[in-house]
């Protein structure tokens, strides 16, 4: 579903130019970054649409007559019905816009987890999981007396999906699981491990932070009850991300944050809800944001999510033959075809700071540290790792100065 | 790039001084960098309450060891009143480096090390700033 073969021409040049952020120095050399798994630059019409809006159209949303608001209004639902289609959802009511992801998913825990998870429940996550899709669900599993199981993952980065079972005795009650290891690169077969939870009479929740981005991804033919993602991982700005929901769940959940635009009625003692999505959504949203997202999204469309996903392919495809080519090192996870579009390793017994303040110097920028997922680091039995992660603006030359910087920190470090 | 990779950065990072640990420590002490994997534990032994021997040992960046080589040179011979009195300051001038606030944390670690183990601080008056 994510891999592709479909092979379309990129104008990779044209699609740079769209990226004012590119043509910056760093410590006087020409931007690398290959930090896409942490956040991605953003396109002139994005940070237009921000412009815009705040020069424009800036009026509160849902609370007035006069015609900015009406302006503003559209178009903050617009995007919400750009979310929806891009991910196949039936309807934007489906479509709750939250901070990120994590706010997302702690949003879930929250309002859905709370009154469905009992004492004596299992939650099954893997152990490859973000902080983000782990930590909230230790503190609701804390709290009620509810019980996390892991399925493990094996020396070639992929889960294990043969023996988990034995340990989910008792009353499993969802499983959350990431679409994309943000370390490993690793994509998860979501709409099979959905079919499991079904039938176990579970939920399941995708965490699609690093897929979204740069494949297509319907949540129809997943059959996911909750997805989430960031939009700033997807050309949008920080501020706005994404929790889509199967609808007859979220008619059932509490709401999140109680407060102004979540409501219908409001008496002293007692409110009724608003209708779907907003009874999620307390409070100004950020407006620009969210629009933006929606912006991004058209962007996105335009070059079409096959063809992203086909290039990448064939970046990463690049990056770990040439890497792999270089003494001592060390990569992380599965071979390219089982692998989304990030290199994590290691270069001998040099520390991943190290490895990156000198790739800093030749302006390249990778991540280094544990990304967010130390139990995944405790299973690997490392301290820290480095990252490359690409997204469709990267090219095969910066994959070839990436190469030279790691030669360049083994001379270093000789 | 000699910003932060002087050549004797490299050199006590290559061959550090006082790696290793000491039997039964008078002060023994280790501290991380959960942030990025950096851990020092730094050995002690005392006569006449002066440093009479120290050992560090630790996985890191060139940074953090390099540091934690040019703290352990420092502190031979030093009263513990001295040690409480090392700023951060102090670790920068060896160091000849002015990190950023990421990898501060890592040029600082075993100053953190050494203060928590020979006065149980956790900090030191200033260390925020």
């Amino acid at each position: 579903m994510c891999k592709t073969k479909t092979i379309k021409s990129f104008d990779i040049e044209s699609i740079r130019k769209d990226f004012p952020i590119l043509k910056r120095t760093v410590h006087g050399n020409r931007l690398v970054y290959l930090d896409n798994a942490a956040t991605s630059q953003k396109p002139a019409c994005v940070i237009s649409t921000i412009n815009e809006f705040y020069r424009h159209h800036n009026a509160n949303v849902h609370r007035g007559v006069y015609q900015m608001s009406e302006e503003a209004t559209a178009r903050y639902e617009e995007a919400h019905r750009k979310v929806a289609g891009f991910i196949n959802a039936r309807s934007y009511k489906e479509i709750v816009f939250t901070k990120n992801a994590t706010e997302a998913i702690n949003l879930v825990a929250y309002s859905w987890g709370r009154a469905n998870i009992k004492s004596g429940d299992v939650i099954l996550l893997t152990e490859t999981e973000h902080h983000s899709n782990l930590v909230p669900w230790q503190l609701l599993a804390e709290e009620k007396g509810a019980r996390l199981e892991f399925i493990s993952v094996d020396e070639n980065g992929l889960l294990d999906l043969q023996n988990f079972e034995k340990h989910v005795d008792g009353n499993l009650k969802l499983v959350a699981l990431t679409h994309m290891s943000n370390v490993l690169g690793t994509i998860n077969p979501v709409s099979s491990i959905a079919e499991y939870a079904h039938k176990k009479g579970a939920l399941i929740l995708v965490d699609a932070a690093q897929t979204v981005p740069r494949c297509p991804v319907d949540v129809q033919e997943i059959d996911c009850d909750f997805m989430v993602f960031s939009g700033h991982k997807m050309l949008a700005p920080n501020g706005v991300g994404a929790l889509y929901a199967k609808r007859e769940v979220l008619e059932d959940m509490r709401p999140f944050l109680g407060g102004g635009d979540m409501i219908l009625e409001v008496k002293l003692r007692k409110s009724k809800w608003n209708e779907l999505p907003w009874k999620f959504e307390a409070g100004t949203p950020a407006i620009a944001e969210g629009i933006a997202l929606g912006t991004a999204i058209d962007y996105l469309k335009e070059l079409g999510m096959e063809p992203i996903n086909s290039y990448e392919s064939q970046v990463v495809d690049y990056a770990m033959e040439r890497m792999g080519n270089i003494d001592g090192i060390k990569i992380y996870g599965p071979p390219p075809e089982q692998r989304g579009s990030l290199v994590s390793f290691n270069l001998a017994d040099i520390h991943p700071h190290d490895v990156a303040a000198v790739l800093d110097y030749e302006g390249i920028a990778i991540r280094a540290g544990h990304h967010c997922a130390q139990p995944l680091h405790d299973k690997l039995g490392i301290n820290a790792s480095a990252r490359a992660s690409f997204y469709f603006y990267n090219t095969m030359e910066e994959v070839d100065k990436l190469v030279d910087g790691l030669n360049k920190v083994k001379k270093v470090f000789r | 790039m000699d910003d932060l990779y002087r050549e004797h950065i490299l050199e006590h990072y290559r061959n550090p001084r006082n790696y290793g640990s000491l039997n039964n420590p008078d002060i023994s002490y280790t501290d991380s960098n959960p942030l990025c994997g950096d851990e020092i534990r730094i050995d002690i032994n005392l006569h006449d309450n002066k440093v009479e021997d120290v050992r560090f040992q630790g996985i890191g960046c060139a940074i953090s060891k390099a540091s934690a080589s040019m703290l352990t040179e420092m502190i031979e011979g030093m009263c513990l009143e001295e040690i409480k009195g090392i700023t951060r300051d102090d670790i920068l001038d060896e160091l000849g480096i002015t990190p950023g606030p990421v990898r501060l944390k890592c040029a600082l670690l075993c100053l953190k090390v050494l203060k928590a183990g020979t006065y149980g601080l956790k900090g030191w008056p200033g260390e925020e700033d």
